[in-house]
């Protein structure tokens, strides 16, 4: 059996695991790892959450001196 | 672009001159065609004017809009094009691919998270585990205290890590799209992807771990 991997290794290739483009080996021994490891579960979860979270930012609001300009600019191409 | 919002509607309204249907859209993205424009440029009011030229191409260019890409897409993909542009008359003529990125094969976990070769089979593994976080509350201030922890620490990155957690996580473009506005390979998005996720995800843990 290959060695096992460990936790320190693991974190590198959990952006990889999650987007599904590692080799099929390296998956299987991730998650063999992961079947016995809860920081790594949790870390794995962890990462899910926050990509998840950060869809869900919205931007803040437009200054006023933002949106006049860009409707002045709108106004101006309607015109046109 | 929000799921709520059907596109080939928005898209007449903006044809058809509908001054709200611009207003939504530009709300839903000038901040951030403004925060990728400052990778590119040297100083805030270039960015902004960067953006506003943006905007205008978007519209002049409305009619000829083929949806071979989404909105979201060919305006983030123009802005892009202008970026490069304006910064190559700058003079400033650094490719966004050759931007550096500090010790990018640094690990992502603090090390001293793990334990040392000196405790052998152990070695490698974590000293103290992540834990489950606690349950994140929805719609409330605490929530809107999540957000605001998530935009700091991605302001804090590096702007090559920035530009591509913002297309990807915040905008939720795809990889292939991503590459295309920012003109760097899958394999170097995907190293700034990582060190960016790890970074917010650092954030957030500083942030959510249980009370003690």
């Amino acid at each position: 059996m290959a060695e096992l991997m460990t936790c320190k290794e693991l974190v590198e290739l959990v952006t990889e695991y999650i987007e599904g483009t590692l080799p099929y080996d390296v998956r299987m021994r991730v998650e063999q790892h992961l079947v016995g490891c809860e920081g790594c579960t949790n870390y794995v979860e962890q990462m899910r959450q926050t990509i998840q979270l950060t869809g869900q930012i919205r931007e803040e609001n437009l200054s006023p001196e933002q949106k006049d300009d860009l409707l002045k600019l709108f106004r101006d191409w309607k015109r046109a | 672009m929000n799921a709520s919002v059907d596109e080939a509607s928005l898209l007449n309204s903006l044809r058809a001159g509908d001054e709200s249907a611009f207003v939504w859209l530009v709300e839903q993205y000038h901040a951030t065609l403004v925060r990728l424009a400052r990778l590119f440029v040297s100083d805030e009011p270039t960015a902004e004017e960067l953006a506003q030229e943006t905007w205008l191409a978007v519209l002049q260019g409305l009619e000829r809009f083929q949806h071979r890409s989404s909105l979201k897409t060919w305006i983030f993909t123009i802005l892009a094009n202008k970026a490069k542009t304006r910064s190559q008359r700058e003079k400033r003529t650094i490719a966004f691919s050759d931007l550096d990125d500090p010790a990018s094969d640094s690990p992502t976990v603090d090390p001293d998270r793990f334990k040392p070769a000196s405790e052998g089979v152990w070695a490698g593994h974590w000293v103290e585990g992540p834990i489950q976080w606690r349950e994140i509350p929805e719609d409330s201030l605490l929530h809107d205290e999540t957000m605001k922890v998530i935009l700091q620490a991605i302001d804090l990155l590096p702007g090559t890590q920035r530009a591509v957690i913002t297309l990807r996580d915040m905008q939720e473009l795809s990889t292939d799209e991503v590459c295309n506005i920012l003109g760097i390979t899958e394999t170097n998005q995907r190293v700034l992807l990582h060190r960016a996720r790890a970074k917010v995800r650092q954030a957030l843990e500083e942030y959510l771990q249980p009370e003690h």
